[in-house]
Protein backbone atom coordinates (compact mmCIF):
# COMPACT_ATOMS: atom_id res chain seq x y z
CA UNK A 1 0.00 0.00 0.00
CA UNK A 2 1.08 3.53 -0.70
CA UNK A 3 -0.08 6.26 1.65
CA UNK A 4 0.18 10.02 1.38
CA UNK A 5 -0.70 12.22 4.28
CA UNK A 6 -0.96 15.98 4.01
CA UNK A 7 1.36 16.03 1.03
CA UNK A 8 1.75 19.39 -0.67
CA UNK A 9 4.11 20.75 -3.25
CA UNK A 10 4.48 24.47 -3.74
CA UNK A 11 6.71 26.48 -6.02
CA UNK A 12 6.95 29.95 -4.57
CA UNK A 13 3.38 31.04 -3.92
CA UNK A 14 1.68 28.54 -6.19
CA UNK A 15 0.56 25.23 -4.82
CA UNK A 16 0.73 22.64 -7.55
CA UNK A 17 -0.30 19.69 -5.41
CA UNK A 18 -2.30 19.02 -2.30
CA UNK A 19 -2.84 18.94 0.46
CA UNK A 20 -3.36 15.29 -0.41
CA UNK A 21 -4.23 12.52 1.98
CA UNK A 22 -4.97 9.26 0.29
CA UNK A 23 -3.94 5.68 -0.02
CA UNK A 24 -3.33 3.57 -3.06
CA UNK A 25 -4.25 -0.05 -2.44
CA UNK A 26 -1.58 -2.72 -2.78
CA UNK A 27 -1.81 -4.94 -5.86
CA UNK A 28 -3.39 -4.19 -9.19
CA UNK A 29 -3.13 -1.18 -11.44
CA UNK A 30 -3.98 2.31 -10.29
CA UNK A 31 -4.29 4.99 -12.95
CA UNK A 32 -3.78 8.67 -12.26
CA UNK A 33 -5.79 10.75 -14.69
CA UNK A 34 -6.62 14.40 -15.04
CA UNK A 35 -6.09 17.42 -17.25
CA UNK A 36 -2.65 18.91 -17.95
CA UNK A 37 -1.14 20.55 -14.90
CA UNK A 38 -3.38 18.69 -12.46
CA UNK A 39 -0.37 17.41 -10.55
CA UNK A 40 -0.35 13.77 -11.69
CA UNK A 41 3.33 13.62 -12.49
CA UNK A 42 4.19 15.61 -9.40
CA UNK A 43 2.29 13.16 -7.25
CA UNK A 44 3.96 10.20 -8.92
CA UNK A 45 7.48 11.60 -8.65
CA UNK A 46 6.91 12.51 -5.00
CA UNK A 47 5.91 8.91 -4.27
CA UNK A 48 9.00 7.79 -6.19
CA UNK A 49 11.18 10.23 -4.14
CA UNK A 50 12.36 12.08 -7.25
CA UNK A 51 10.56 15.24 -6.17
CA UNK A 52 10.69 16.39 -2.60
CA UNK A 53 7.28 17.29 -1.17
CA UNK A 54 7.01 20.67 0.53
CA UNK A 55 5.11 19.12 3.41
CA UNK A 56 3.67 15.76 4.35
CA UNK A 57 4.83 12.17 4.51
CA UNK A 58 4.70 9.31 2.05
CA UNK A 59 5.02 5.64 2.81
CA UNK A 60 5.40 2.89 0.30
CA UNK A 61 5.04 -0.72 1.38
CA UNK A 62 5.47 0.47 4.95
CA UNK A 63 8.69 2.42 4.27
CA UNK A 64 8.72 6.12 4.98
CA UNK A 65 10.39 7.39 1.82
CA UNK A 66 12.40 10.11 3.51
CA UNK A 67 13.80 7.83 6.21
CA UNK A 68 14.47 4.65 4.26
CA UNK A 69 17.93 4.31 2.70
CA UNK A 70 17.76 4.97 -1.02
CA UNK A 71 19.17 1.58 -1.93
CA UNK A 72 16.59 -0.27 0.16
CA UNK A 73 13.84 1.82 -1.37
CA UNK A 74 15.21 0.96 -4.80
CA UNK A 75 14.39 -2.67 -4.10
CA UNK A 76 10.84 -1.80 -3.07
CA UNK A 77 9.75 0.70 -5.68
CA UNK A 78 10.92 1.72 -9.12
CA UNK A 79 9.92 4.78 -11.08
CA UNK A 80 10.18 5.83 -14.69
CA UNK A 81 9.76 9.44 -15.65
CA UNK A 82 8.03 10.65 -18.73
CA UNK A 83 10.95 12.38 -20.36
CA UNK A 84 14.11 10.38 -20.65
CA UNK A 85 16.96 11.55 -22.72
CA UNK A 86 20.24 9.74 -22.43
CA UNK A 87 23.43 11.04 -23.89
CA UNK A 88 25.09 7.85 -22.82
CA UNK A 89 25.42 5.22 -25.52
CA UNK A 90 24.30 1.94 -24.02
CA UNK A 91 22.84 -1.12 -25.62
CA UNK A 92 19.32 -2.14 -24.66
CA UNK A 93 20.70 -5.06 -22.69
CA UNK A 94 23.20 -2.89 -20.82
CA UNK A 95 20.48 -0.42 -19.94
CA UNK A 96 18.11 -3.11 -18.70
CA UNK A 97 21.04 -4.57 -16.75
CA UNK A 98 21.35 -1.31 -14.83
CA UNK A 99 17.85 -1.97 -13.52
CA UNK A 100 19.54 -4.66 -11.44
CA UNK A 101 21.84 -2.12 -9.84
CA UNK A 102 20.05 -2.03 -6.46
CA UNK A 103 20.52 -5.78 -6.17
CA UNK A 104 24.02 -6.36 -7.45
CA UNK A 105 25.73 -2.97 -7.65
CA UNK A 106 26.59 -3.39 -11.29
CA UNK A 107 28.19 -6.84 -11.34
CA UNK A 108 25.46 -9.01 -12.77
CA UNK A 109 24.98 -12.46 -11.32
CA UNK A 110 23.23 -15.33 -13.03
CA UNK A 111 20.07 -14.41 -11.13
CA UNK A 112 20.38 -10.83 -12.41
CA UNK A 113 20.79 -12.02 -15.96
CA UNK A 114 17.68 -14.12 -15.62
CA UNK A 115 15.69 -11.05 -14.64
CA UNK A 116 17.22 -9.08 -17.52
CA UNK A 117 16.29 -11.85 -19.99
CA UNK A 118 12.80 -11.94 -18.62
CA UNK A 119 12.28 -8.20 -18.84
CA UNK A 120 13.63 -8.13 -22.39
CA UNK A 121 11.31 -10.91 -23.43
CA UNK A 122 8.40 -9.35 -21.58
CA UNK A 123 8.68 -6.24 -23.70
CA UNK A 124 9.44 -8.00 -26.94
CA UNK A 125 12.94 -6.56 -27.22
CA UNK A 126 14.79 -9.78 -28.02
CA UNK A 127 15.85 -8.69 -31.49
CA UNK A 128 16.95 -5.29 -30.30
CA UNK A 129 18.90 -6.23 -27.20
CA UNK A 130 22.33 -5.51 -28.70
CA UNK A 131 21.32 -2.31 -30.41
CA UNK A 132 22.36 1.04 -29.01
CA UNK A 133 19.58 3.22 -27.63
CA UNK A 134 20.32 5.96 -30.13
CA UNK A 135 19.67 3.50 -32.94
CA UNK A 136 16.10 2.86 -31.81
CA UNK A 137 12.80 4.56 -32.54
CA UNK A 138 11.01 6.47 -29.80
CA UNK A 139 8.64 3.61 -29.11
CA UNK A 140 11.40 0.99 -28.99
CA UNK A 141 13.32 3.15 -26.58
CA UNK A 142 10.26 3.61 -24.40
CA UNK A 143 9.94 -0.18 -24.17
CA UNK A 144 13.60 -0.46 -23.24
CA UNK A 145 13.10 2.01 -20.37
CA UNK A 146 10.11 0.09 -19.09
CA UNK A 147 12.11 -3.15 -19.35
CA UNK A 148 14.80 -1.56 -17.18
CA UNK A 149 12.24 -0.74 -14.52
CA UNK A 150 10.73 -4.23 -14.69
CA UNK A 151 14.16 -5.83 -14.34
CA UNK A 152 14.50 -3.96 -11.08
CA UNK A 153 11.86 -6.42 -9.85
CA UNK A 154 10.25 -4.23 -7.21
CA UNK A 155 6.86 -4.74 -5.61
CA UNK A 156 5.83 -1.24 -6.60
CA UNK A 157 6.23 0.12 -10.11
CA UNK A 158 5.50 3.77 -10.87
CA UNK A 159 5.30 4.79 -14.51
CA UNK A 160 4.71 8.25 -15.89
CA UNK A 161 2.98 7.97 -19.27
CA UNK A 162 4.33 4.53 -20.21
CA UNK A 163 2.39 4.65 -23.48
CA UNK A 164 4.34 7.65 -24.68
CA UNK A 165 5.51 7.19 -28.25
CA UNK A 166 3.91 3.77 -28.59
CA UNK A 167 1.82 2.82 -31.58
CA UNK A 168 -1.54 1.12 -31.17
CA UNK A 169 -0.17 -2.39 -31.15
CA UNK A 170 2.60 -1.69 -28.68
CA UNK A 171 0.37 0.40 -26.44
CA UNK A 172 -2.06 -2.48 -26.11
CA UNK A 173 0.81 -4.93 -25.63
CA UNK A 174 2.31 -2.73 -22.93
CA UNK A 175 -0.95 -2.51 -21.01
CA UNK A 176 -1.45 -6.27 -21.30
CA UNK A 177 2.04 -6.84 -19.95
CA UNK A 178 1.43 -4.49 -17.05
CA UNK A 179 -1.84 -6.27 -16.36
CA UNK A 180 0.06 -9.56 -16.41
CA UNK A 181 2.71 -8.21 -14.06
CA UNK A 182 0.00 -7.15 -11.65
CA UNK A 183 -2.00 -10.37 -11.87
CA UNK A 184 0.74 -12.99 -12.09
CA UNK A 185 3.58 -11.38 -10.19
CA UNK A 186 1.48 -9.51 -7.68
CA UNK A 187 3.00 -6.12 -8.47
CA UNK A 188 1.41 -2.84 -7.47
CA UNK A 189 1.48 -0.59 -10.51
CA UNK A 190 0.71 3.10 -10.51
CA UNK A 191 0.60 4.81 -13.88
CA UNK A 192 -0.03 8.31 -15.06
CA UNK A 193 -2.04 7.90 -18.21
CA UNK A 194 -3.46 10.27 -20.75
CA UNK A 195 -5.89 8.06 -22.53
CA UNK A 196 -8.83 7.63 -20.17
CA UNK A 197 -10.04 4.64 -22.16
CA UNK A 198 -6.87 2.67 -21.47
CA UNK A 199 -7.43 3.42 -17.80
CA UNK A 200 -10.99 2.23 -18.10
CA UNK A 201 -10.00 -0.98 -19.85
CA UNK A 202 -7.00 -1.99 -17.72
CA UNK A 203 -6.95 -0.24 -14.36
CA UNK A 204 -8.50 -1.56 -11.16
CA UNK A 205 -8.62 1.84 -9.63
CA UNK A 206 -8.65 5.36 -11.03
CA UNK A 207 -7.67 8.52 -9.21
CA UNK A 208 -8.74 11.69 -11.01
CA UNK A 209 -6.85 14.83 -10.08
CA UNK A 210 -7.77 18.43 -10.83
CA UNK A 211 -5.76 21.43 -9.70
CA UNK A 212 -3.64 19.38 -7.36
CA UNK A 213 -6.55 17.76 -5.51
CA UNK A 214 -8.35 14.46 -5.82
CA UNK A 215 -11.56 15.09 -7.72
CA UNK A 216 -12.77 11.51 -7.76
CA UNK A 217 -11.40 8.09 -6.95
CA UNK A 218 -12.81 4.65 -7.49
CA UNK A 219 -13.05 1.69 -9.87
CA UNK A 220 -13.48 2.52 -13.58
CA UNK A 221 -17.14 1.53 -13.58
CA UNK A 222 -17.86 4.23 -11.02
CA UNK A 223 -15.66 6.89 -12.48
CA UNK A 224 -16.49 6.54 -16.12
CA UNK A 225 -19.61 8.67 -16.11
CA UNK A 226 -20.43 11.65 -18.22
CA UNK A 227 -20.78 14.03 -15.31
CA UNK A 228 -17.51 13.02 -13.63
CA UNK A 229 -15.43 13.10 -16.78
CA UNK A 230 -16.86 16.41 -17.94
CA UNK A 231 -16.16 17.89 -14.55
CA UNK A 232 -12.59 16.57 -14.45
CA UNK A 233 -11.57 17.29 -18.02
CA UNK A 234 -13.77 20.34 -18.62
CA UNK A 235 -14.75 19.15 -22.04
CA UNK A 236 -17.90 17.48 -23.43
CA UNK A 237 -17.62 13.71 -23.12
CA UNK A 238 -20.02 10.97 -24.03
CA UNK A 239 -19.66 7.63 -22.24
CA UNK A 240 -20.63 4.50 -24.15
CA UNK A 241 -21.35 1.32 -22.29
CA UNK A 242 -22.07 -1.05 -25.15
CA UNK A 243 -18.72 -2.87 -24.95
CA UNK A 244 -16.85 -4.77 -22.27
CA UNK A 245 -15.57 -1.51 -20.75
CA UNK A 246 -17.09 1.93 -20.57
CA UNK A 247 -15.54 4.12 -23.26
CA UNK A 248 -15.31 7.88 -23.34
CA UNK A 249 -15.96 9.49 -26.70
CA UNK A 250 -14.75 13.03 -26.88
CA UNK A 251 -13.16 13.51 -30.28
CA UNK A 252 -15.61 16.01 -31.78
CA UNK B 1 14.26 15.70 -33.46
CA UNK B 2 14.16 12.41 -35.22
CA UNK B 3 15.99 9.36 -34.07
CA UNK B 4 16.29 7.24 -37.11
CA UNK B 5 18.32 4.10 -37.07
CA UNK B 6 21.90 4.86 -37.90
CA UNK B 7 22.75 3.50 -41.25
CA UNK B 8 25.89 1.52 -41.69
CA UNK B 9 26.54 0.85 -38.04
CA UNK B 10 26.79 -2.76 -37.00
CA UNK B 11 23.76 -4.11 -35.20
CA UNK B 12 25.97 -5.79 -32.64
CA UNK B 13 28.89 -3.90 -31.23
CA UNK B 14 32.02 -5.41 -32.66
CA UNK B 15 30.09 -7.82 -34.86
CA UNK B 16 31.99 -6.79 -37.95
CA UNK B 17 35.21 -7.98 -36.36
CA UNK B 18 33.87 -11.48 -35.79
CA UNK B 19 33.90 -13.32 -32.48
CA UNK B 20 37.52 -14.33 -32.03
CA UNK B 21 39.16 -11.03 -33.02
CA UNK B 22 36.85 -9.29 -30.57
CA UNK B 23 38.35 -11.22 -27.69
CA UNK B 24 41.82 -10.54 -29.05
CA UNK B 25 41.18 -6.83 -29.62
CA UNK B 26 42.27 -5.61 -26.20
CA UNK B 27 45.51 -7.64 -26.06
CA UNK B 28 46.39 -6.61 -29.62
CA UNK B 29 45.77 -2.95 -28.82
CA UNK B 30 47.82 -3.28 -25.65
CA UNK B 31 50.76 -4.71 -27.59
CA UNK B 32 50.52 -1.90 -30.16
CA UNK B 33 50.49 0.76 -27.49
CA UNK B 34 53.39 -0.95 -25.71
CA UNK B 35 55.29 -0.77 -28.98
CA UNK B 36 54.67 2.98 -29.11
CA UNK B 37 55.80 3.37 -25.53
CA UNK B 38 59.01 1.45 -26.18
CA UNK B 39 59.61 3.53 -29.31
CA UNK B 40 59.19 6.65 -27.20
CA UNK B 41 61.96 5.41 -24.92
CA UNK B 42 64.42 5.34 -27.80
CA UNK B 43 63.53 8.58 -29.56
CA UNK B 44 65.68 11.57 -28.81
CA UNK B 45 68.72 13.60 -29.66
CA UNK B 46 70.98 11.84 -27.21
CA UNK B 47 72.02 8.48 -28.60
CA UNK B 48 71.55 6.34 -25.53
CA UNK B 49 73.06 3.29 -27.19
CA UNK B 50 76.23 4.88 -28.45
CA UNK B 51 77.15 7.83 -26.29
CA UNK B 52 79.09 7.68 -23.08
CA UNK B 53 76.35 8.36 -20.52
CA UNK B 54 73.67 6.44 -22.41
CA UNK B 55 72.48 4.33 -19.50
CA UNK B 56 72.32 7.26 -17.08
CA UNK B 57 70.49 9.42 -19.57
CA UNK B 58 68.06 6.59 -20.15
CA UNK B 59 67.15 6.44 -16.46
CA UNK B 60 67.26 10.17 -15.81
CA UNK B 61 65.19 11.41 -18.74
CA UNK B 62 63.80 8.72 -21.00
CA UNK B 63 62.11 6.49 -18.44
CA UNK B 64 60.63 9.43 -16.54
CA UNK B 65 59.47 11.08 -19.74
CA UNK B 66 57.79 7.98 -21.08
CA UNK B 67 56.20 7.14 -17.72
CA UNK B 68 54.90 10.69 -17.56
CA UNK B 69 53.43 10.31 -21.04
CA UNK B 70 51.64 7.13 -20.03
CA UNK B 71 50.31 8.56 -16.78
CA UNK B 72 49.30 11.94 -18.18
CA UNK B 73 47.61 10.24 -21.12
CA UNK B 74 45.54 8.15 -18.71
CA UNK B 75 44.88 11.09 -16.41
CA UNK B 76 43.45 13.42 -19.01
CA UNK B 77 41.44 10.88 -20.97
CA UNK B 78 39.91 9.28 -17.86
CA UNK B 79 39.16 12.75 -16.45
CA UNK B 80 37.42 13.64 -19.67
CA UNK B 81 35.36 10.47 -19.59
CA UNK B 82 34.25 10.99 -15.98
CA UNK B 83 33.36 14.61 -16.65
CA UNK B 84 31.35 13.66 -19.70
CA UNK B 85 29.35 11.16 -17.68
CA UNK B 86 28.63 13.41 -14.71
CA UNK B 87 27.67 16.38 -16.85
CA UNK B 88 25.91 14.20 -19.43
CA UNK B 89 27.64 16.11 -22.15
CA UNK B 90 29.94 14.83 -24.85
CA UNK B 91 31.94 18.02 -25.26
CA UNK B 92 33.19 18.44 -21.76
CA UNK B 93 36.67 17.74 -20.45
CA UNK B 94 39.07 19.48 -18.03
CA UNK B 95 40.28 22.03 -20.58
CA UNK B 96 36.75 22.97 -21.69
CA UNK B 97 35.36 23.39 -18.17
CA UNK B 98 37.92 25.75 -16.72
CA UNK B 99 39.33 22.99 -14.49
CA UNK B 100 42.89 23.32 -15.78
CA UNK B 101 42.72 27.13 -15.72
CA UNK B 102 41.83 27.00 -12.05
CA UNK B 103 44.72 24.61 -11.42
CA UNK B 104 47.00 27.12 -13.14
CA UNK B 105 45.73 29.93 -10.96
CA UNK B 106 46.36 27.80 -7.87
CA UNK B 107 49.88 27.04 -8.97
CA UNK B 108 50.69 30.67 -9.76
CA UNK B 109 49.41 31.71 -6.35
CA UNK B 110 51.71 29.24 -4.60
CA UNK B 111 54.62 30.59 -6.62
CA UNK B 112 53.74 34.16 -5.56
CA UNK B 113 52.77 33.54 -1.95
CA UNK B 114 55.22 30.78 -1.09
CA UNK B 115 58.06 30.69 -3.58
CA UNK B 116 59.84 28.01 -1.56
CA UNK B 117 56.90 25.60 -1.63
CA UNK B 118 57.71 22.05 -2.59
CA UNK B 119 56.34 20.43 -5.69
CA UNK B 120 53.89 18.41 -3.62
CA UNK B 121 52.47 21.53 -1.97
CA UNK B 122 52.04 23.12 -5.36
CA UNK B 123 50.23 20.06 -6.65
CA UNK B 124 47.96 19.95 -3.63
CA UNK B 125 47.06 23.61 -4.04
CA UNK B 126 46.56 23.24 -7.79
CA UNK B 127 44.30 20.22 -7.22
CA UNK B 128 42.27 22.12 -4.62
CA UNK B 129 41.79 24.97 -7.06
CA UNK B 130 40.84 22.52 -9.79
CA UNK B 131 38.29 21.02 -7.42
CA UNK B 132 36.78 24.38 -6.52
CA UNK B 133 36.77 25.42 -10.17
CA UNK B 134 34.99 22.25 -11.26
CA UNK B 135 32.40 22.74 -8.52
CA UNK B 136 31.87 26.32 -9.69
CA UNK B 137 31.31 25.02 -13.20
CA UNK B 138 28.88 22.33 -12.04
CA UNK B 139 26.98 24.82 -9.89
CA UNK B 140 26.58 27.22 -12.79
CA UNK B 141 25.53 24.32 -14.96
CA UNK B 142 22.73 23.45 -12.56
CA UNK B 143 21.33 26.95 -12.83
CA UNK B 144 21.46 27.12 -16.58
CA UNK B 145 18.13 26.25 -18.08
CA UNK B 146 19.38 25.75 -21.61
CA UNK B 147 21.59 22.72 -21.32
CA UNK B 148 21.96 22.06 -25.01
CA UNK B 149 25.10 20.15 -25.75
CA UNK B 150 27.02 23.14 -27.08
CA UNK B 151 26.06 25.67 -24.43
CA UNK B 152 27.70 23.57 -21.73
CA UNK B 153 31.28 23.60 -23.06
CA UNK B 154 30.81 27.23 -24.09
CA UNK B 155 30.08 28.12 -20.48
CA UNK B 156 33.14 26.16 -19.42
CA UNK B 157 35.39 27.81 -21.97
CA UNK B 158 34.14 31.28 -21.01
CA UNK B 159 34.65 30.50 -17.34
CA UNK B 160 38.14 29.26 -18.11
CA UNK B 161 38.89 32.41 -20.10
CA UNK B 162 37.87 34.62 -17.18
CA UNK B 163 40.03 32.67 -14.75
CA UNK B 164 42.94 32.59 -17.13
CA UNK B 165 42.66 36.35 -17.76
CA UNK B 166 42.93 36.89 -14.03
CA UNK B 167 45.89 34.52 -13.85
CA UNK B 168 47.63 36.39 -16.67
CA UNK B 169 46.99 39.70 -14.92
CA UNK B 170 48.53 38.30 -11.75
CA UNK B 171 51.49 36.95 -13.69
CA UNK B 172 52.07 40.24 -15.50
CA UNK B 173 51.98 42.27 -12.30
CA UNK B 174 54.40 39.89 -10.57
CA UNK B 175 56.78 39.48 -13.52
CA UNK B 176 55.97 35.80 -13.80
CA UNK B 177 54.42 35.79 -17.25
CA UNK B 178 57.34 34.04 -18.84
CA UNK B 179 57.30 31.30 -16.27
CA UNK B 180 53.60 30.87 -16.84
CA UNK B 181 54.12 30.50 -20.55
CA UNK B 182 56.84 27.89 -20.33
CA UNK B 183 55.24 26.01 -17.49
CA UNK B 184 51.87 25.54 -19.03
CA UNK B 185 52.62 24.83 -22.61
CA UNK B 186 51.96 21.14 -22.25
CA UNK B 187 55.29 19.55 -22.89
CA UNK B 188 57.26 16.64 -21.62
CA UNK B 189 60.62 18.20 -22.39
CA UNK B 190 61.42 19.10 -18.82
CA UNK B 191 60.26 15.85 -17.30
CA UNK B 192 63.22 14.26 -15.57
CA UNK B 193 63.74 12.04 -12.56
CA UNK B 194 62.51 13.71 -9.39
CA UNK B 195 60.00 15.92 -11.21
CA UNK B 196 57.28 13.59 -12.31
CA UNK B 197 56.84 10.94 -9.60
CA UNK B 198 53.65 12.51 -8.28
CA UNK B 199 51.98 11.53 -11.49
CA UNK B 200 51.77 8.02 -10.09
CA UNK B 201 48.86 9.26 -7.98
CA UNK B 202 47.00 9.24 -11.27
CA UNK B 203 47.30 5.46 -11.33
CA UNK B 204 45.42 5.35 -8.03
CA UNK B 205 42.76 7.66 -9.47
CA UNK B 206 42.28 5.31 -12.42
CA UNK B 207 41.92 2.32 -10.11
CA UNK B 208 39.28 4.13 -8.02
CA UNK B 209 37.49 5.14 -11.20
CA UNK B 210 37.43 1.49 -12.23
CA UNK B 211 36.01 0.38 -8.89
CA UNK B 212 33.15 2.91 -8.91
CA UNK B 213 32.76 2.86 -12.69
CA UNK B 214 29.19 1.55 -12.70
CA UNK B 215 28.06 4.34 -10.45
CA UNK B 216 29.44 6.87 -12.93
CA UNK B 217 27.64 5.13 -15.77
CA UNK B 218 24.40 5.25 -13.77
CA UNK B 219 24.94 8.92 -12.95
CA UNK B 220 25.41 9.45 -16.68
CA UNK B 221 21.79 8.36 -17.12
CA UNK B 222 20.67 11.35 -15.07
CA UNK B 223 19.71 12.15 -11.53
CA UNK B 224 16.28 10.52 -11.72
CA UNK B 225 17.46 7.19 -13.05
CA UNK B 226 20.33 7.19 -10.56
CA UNK B 227 17.99 7.89 -7.65
CA UNK B 228 15.60 5.24 -8.90
CA UNK B 229 18.25 2.54 -8.65
CA UNK B 230 19.37 3.77 -5.26
CA UNK B 231 22.52 5.65 -6.22
CA UNK B 232 23.24 8.86 -4.34
CA UNK B 233 23.68 11.20 -7.27
CA UNK B 234 25.28 14.08 -5.39
CA UNK B 235 27.73 11.69 -3.80
CA UNK B 236 28.79 10.34 -7.19
CA UNK B 237 29.16 13.88 -8.53
CA UNK B 238 31.43 14.75 -5.63
CA UNK B 239 33.59 11.66 -6.03
CA UNK B 240 33.83 12.29 -9.77
CA UNK B 241 34.77 15.92 -9.29
CA UNK B 242 37.43 14.97 -6.74
CA UNK B 243 39.00 12.37 -9.01
CA UNK B 244 39.03 14.76 -11.95
CA UNK B 245 40.49 17.56 -9.84
CA UNK B 246 43.30 15.41 -8.51
CA UNK B 247 44.18 13.95 -11.89
CA UNK B 248 44.04 17.21 -13.81
CA UNK B 249 45.63 19.26 -11.01
CA UNK B 250 48.68 17.03 -10.88
CA UNK B 251 48.94 16.74 -14.63
CA UNK B 252 48.77 20.51 -15.03
CA UNK B 253 51.58 21.05 -12.54
CA UNK B 254 53.87 18.37 -13.94
CA UNK B 255 53.17 18.60 -17.65
CA UNK B 256 50.97 21.61 -18.40
CA UNK B 257 47.91 21.84 -20.61
CA UNK B 258 47.05 18.81 -22.68
CA UNK B 259 44.13 20.18 -24.67
CA UNK B 260 41.38 18.02 -26.17
CA UNK B 261 42.82 14.70 -25.04
CA UNK B 262 39.93 14.13 -22.65
CA UNK B 263 37.55 14.99 -25.44
CA UNK B 264 38.98 12.99 -28.29
CA UNK B 265 39.69 9.67 -26.62
CA UNK B 266 36.40 9.00 -24.79
CA UNK B 267 34.40 10.05 -27.84
CA UNK B 268 36.31 7.79 -30.18
CA UNK B 269 35.93 4.87 -27.77
CA UNK B 270 32.24 5.60 -27.31
CA UNK B 271 31.62 5.59 -31.05
CA UNK B 272 33.00 2.08 -31.34
CA UNK B 273 32.08 0.54 -28.00
CA UNK B 274 29.25 2.54 -26.45
CA UNK B 275 29.46 4.01 -22.98
CA UNK B 276 29.71 1.28 -20.41
CA UNK B 277 32.45 2.84 -18.32
CA UNK B 278 33.86 -0.22 -16.64
CA UNK B 279 34.53 -2.15 -19.82
CA UNK B 280 35.69 1.01 -21.62
CA UNK B 281 38.20 2.18 -19.06
CA UNK B 282 41.12 0.08 -20.35
CA UNK B 283 40.38 1.30 -23.87
CA UNK B 284 40.21 4.91 -22.80
CA UNK B 285 43.56 4.58 -20.99
CA UNK B 286 45.17 2.87 -23.98
CA UNK B 287 43.78 5.50 -26.33
CA UNK B 288 45.04 8.33 -24.16
CA UNK B 289 48.49 6.80 -23.88
CA UNK B 290 48.67 6.11 -27.61
CA UNK B 291 47.69 9.63 -28.67
CA UNK B 292 49.91 11.46 -26.20
CA UNK B 293 52.88 9.23 -26.94
CA UNK B 294 52.40 9.54 -30.67
CA UNK B 295 52.06 13.33 -30.50
CA UNK B 296 55.13 13.54 -28.29
CA UNK B 297 57.19 11.41 -30.66
CA UNK B 298 56.05 13.50 -33.61
CA UNK B 299 56.92 16.65 -31.69
CA UNK B 300 60.38 15.34 -30.96
CA UNK B 301 61.15 14.10 -34.44
CA UNK B 302 59.67 16.75 -36.70
CA UNK B 303 62.30 19.44 -36.05
CA UNK B 304 65.13 17.52 -34.49
CA UNK B 305 67.12 18.55 -32.49
CA UNK B 306 64.39 20.98 -31.40
CA UNK B 307 61.07 20.00 -29.92
CA UNK B 308 57.54 21.10 -30.66
CA UNK B 309 55.39 21.05 -27.52
CA UNK B 310 53.00 18.14 -27.43
CA UNK B 311 50.13 20.49 -26.62
CA UNK B 312 50.48 22.16 -30.00
CA UNK B 313 50.16 18.91 -31.90
CA UNK B 314 47.34 17.76 -29.63
CA UNK B 315 45.59 21.06 -30.23
CA UNK B 316 45.64 20.60 -33.99
CA UNK B 317 44.54 16.98 -33.79
CA UNK B 318 41.94 17.70 -31.12
CA UNK B 319 40.41 20.60 -33.00
CA UNK B 320 40.01 18.42 -36.08
CA UNK B 321 38.29 15.65 -34.13
CA UNK B 322 36.11 18.17 -32.26
CA UNK B 323 34.81 19.59 -35.52
CA UNK B 324 34.25 16.11 -36.94
CA UNK B 325 32.20 15.23 -33.86
CA UNK B 326 30.11 18.36 -34.24
CA UNK B 327 29.38 17.60 -37.85
CA UNK B 328 28.50 14.01 -37.04
CA UNK B 329 26.13 15.11 -34.32
CA UNK B 330 24.38 17.51 -36.67
CA UNK B 331 23.89 14.81 -39.20
CA UNK B 332 22.47 12.36 -36.71
CA UNK B 333 20.29 14.84 -34.87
Amino acid sequence: MITLSDVTKTYGDTTVLGPLTLSVPGGGITALVGPNGAGKSTMLTIIGRLTEPTTGTVTIGGHDITRTPSRELARTASILRQENHFVTRLTVRELVGFGRFPHSRGRLTREDNRHVDQAIEFLDLGELEHRYLDQLSGGQRQRAYVAMVLAQDTDYILLDEPLNNLDMRHAVAMMKQLRKAADELGKTIVIVIHDINFASAYADHIIALTRGRVAQAGPPSELMTRSTLEEVFETPVEVRRDGPHPLAVYYR
Amino acid sequence: MTHTTRQGLPARPGARFGALPRIAALPVATVLVLGLVVASLFVGVYDIGGQEFGAEMFWITRIPRTSALVLAGCAMSVSGLIMQLITQNRFVEPTTTGTTEWATLGLLLTVIVAPQATLSTRMAVASCFAFVGTLVFLTILRRVALRSSLIVPLIGIMLGAVVSAFTTYLAVSTQLLQMLGTWFTGSFTSVVRGRYEFLWVVAIVVVIAYVVADRFTVAGLGKDVATNVGVNYNHVMLVGTTLVAIASGITTVVVGFLPFLGLVVPNLVSMVRGDNLRSNLPWVCLGGIAIVTLCDIVGRVIRMPFEIPVSMILGILGAAVFITLLLRQRRHG
